[in-house]
């Protein structure tokens, strides 16, 4: 079917073009002229002003005015986010976190996902059905509920106090600690998901074949189940570790004044020191960083949809 | 494989719906608690329940909230099922790429990036913030989820019915009204449901874009979150809880009694036929 329709342009009615045009506009507007407009505020000056920025250049005005404000602009918001040391370790931070908590997550996403693959057919509707549930449920909600389990006096440390394990509080509350539980479980659903997909599709002949032929369980895990869930592994890796590179709600909730983490510090110089034009460099920076990861996890999307098709 | 799930693969279910399913029970749990400390219990109450109904400002908050969520779910909802038939049905036309690009990348853009790029547009347009900017930043986003998942329903989909109705000359808009509308339907609602809910969720986007008069549920919450855990808010974030749960539920309870009722139907076509 998809060859059929993207082999020929077809004849489109007023109305064909029509569908087009208004989704399309909608995004253009609301979506990539913004993107336009960061970068051009992370061009400009700070002002004591409302906005508090001095325009860079505006379309407006003609072409004079336009080559004239052109000479005006000023990488100097970028050259301030080198020179402070603040904004560097933001992002070598914020990648660190995420790659570890992807990593975690997937030592605890890979067991649950695999015990759904291998549950009796009857029960993985359900069992599925209560995955994607608490990706329902507000992520602010659930990154708030650990506050009162992690805290000194919270649950956990109530817990392992009445059970003798512990003699002092354990500090886990606004550590970096904190982090990466609040990642691993709001994030969870997500790269269960993809794995449990690929983990379902496994050819179970495969492995009762190894079994016959005198392999052992765990030889058969590592040598076929691996392998063949690493499409899986990867795309459910790139739908954790995107997300949580510019994550804010987290670090802030759950991490101390000690951690660093770029969404975090784009939020405090938006909203606490009103320096629109850094906060727009950051945002251009982090975009940059993102890039990356965002295309190859759209080329590996596009191999597995090939493959399938 | 026949036999029974091993003890492995039961304990690693069972510790891994423990961890996505405690927090959630816990923080329920504490909302009727009796002790104005969270974490020690002082016997069964509702009394904070009863108190939220007096806190003026946070029904303001859920008002507001619950609008901003009804009106860009709908607009998110036609716009997004317009953007997946276009994906799936346009076939090719000039900047079909960007396009496609423009529905996905929102769905892995950080949230202050969306936020700080829209607030910087309606800043640039000279629009005054509030109600309408949070609605149309939350369609924006949201729209990018209903495409995804409309999609999926309209991949599955056997073209030769549309191509006979067309052929027939039904007109495409009815064609779409009497024929494709119908088979996507669920996907539709869930498109509906999901978008519904993320704005009901979001903190971040809605506090770059909103102005005076216009602060939601989520932003309120947090607010009062980072001043430490009362049992208000763990009243606040059960009823949340307690919505979407019936909500989701329903929904898939509802999904699956259609789709036992067009299975029947069909047999009951083919044994006619």
């Amino acid at each position: 079917m998809a060859s059929e329709t993207s082999s020929s342009a077809p004849k489109r009615s007023l109305g064909g073009w029509a569908l087009i045009a208004v989704p399309y506009f909608w995004l253009f507007l609301f979506f990539l002229v913004p993107f336009f407009i960061v970068f051009k505020i992370s061009l400009s000056q700070i002002a004591v002003a409302i906005p508090p920025y001095f325009p860079a250049f505006d379309l407006g005005q003609g072409l004079q005015v336009l080559f004239a404000d052109l000479k005006e602009l000023s990488l100097e918001n970028y050259i301030f986010l080198t020179e402070d040391d603040l904004y560097w370790r933001s992002y070598v931070s914020s990648v660190t976190i995420a790659a570890i908590s992807t990593f975690i997550t997937l030592l605890v996403g890979y067991p649950l996902a695999y015990g759904m693959a291998r549950s009796p057919k009857e029960w993985r509707p359900t069992l599925l059905m209560l995955v994607i549930l608490p990706f329902w449920t507000s992520f602010l909600i659930r990154v708030y509920a650990w506050i009162g389990i992690l805290k000194n006096e919270g649950l956990l440390n109530q817990l392992l106090l009445t059970l003798g394990l512990i003699d002092q509080p354990l500090t886990i509350l606004n550590t970096n600690i904190a982090v990466y539980i609040g990642i691993v479980y709001s994030y969870l659903p997500f790269l269960v998901l993809p794995l449990y997909a690929s983990l379902e599709k496994l050819d179970g002949t495969l492995l009762e074949a190894a079994e016959d032929l005198g392999c052992p369980p765990w030889k058969a895990f590592w040598k076929i189940t691996l392998p063949l869930s690493i499409p899986g592994i990867i795309a459910g890796c790139f739908l954790v570790f995107i997300p949580a590179v510019g994550e804010f709600v987290i670090p802030d909730l759950l991490g101390g004044s000690n951690t660093l983490m770029i969404g975090k510090t784009l939020w405090v110089e938006f909203f606490n020191n009103r320096d629109w034009p850094v906060s727009s460099a950051v945002a251009v920076i982090l975009l940059l960083i993102l890039v990356i990861p965002i295309v190859l996890f759209q080329n590996q999307q596009q191999k597995m949809a090939e493959r399938e098709g | 494989m026949t036999r029974g799930p091993s003890w492995f693969n039961v304990t690693s279910l069972v510790l891994g719906f423990s961890f996505l399913y405690l927090p959630i029970l816990l923080l329920v749990v504490f909302s009727f608690n009796e002790s104005r400390l969270v974490t020690v219990w002082g016997g069964f109450s509702t009394k904070w329940y009863a108190e939220l109904l007096r806190n003026e400002q946070l029904l303001d908050a859920f008002w507001v909230t619950i609008r901003v969520a009804f009106f860009s779910a709908t607009v998110a909802t036609v716009l997004g099922t317009m953007a997946a038939l276009v994906l799936v049905r346009s076939g090719r036309f000039v900047g079909r790429s960007l396009f496609s690009g423009m529905v996905f990348a929102p769905l892995v853009m950080p949230e202050v990036i969306l936020g700080l790029s829209l607030l910087l547009l309606f800043v640039a347009m000279d629009q005054a913030r509030g109600f309408w900017t949070v609605m149309l930043a939350h369609t924006t986003f949201a729209m990018c989820y209903v495409a995804v998942v409309v999609q999926s329903r309209l991949v599955g989909f056997d073209k030769s019915i549309e191509e006979a109705a067309e052929d027939l000359g039904c007109p495409p808009v009815r064609t779409f009204f009497q024929i494709t509308l119908p088979i996507i339907f669920p996907g539709v609602i869930a498109g509906w449901m999901l978008a519904f809910t993320l704005s009901l969720d979001d903190l971040v986007i809605a506090s770059f874009t909103t102005g005076p008069g216009a602060t939601t549920l989520p932003m309120k919450i947090y607010s009062q979150v980072r001043l430490g855990v009362t049992p208000e808010i763990n009243a606040v974030c059960t009823i949340l809880v307690g919505f979407v749960t019936i909500g989701v539920i329903a929904a898939s309870l509802a999904t699956k009694r259609q789709q036992v009722k067009r299975e029947r139907d069909e047999r009951a076509a083919i044994a006619g036929g």
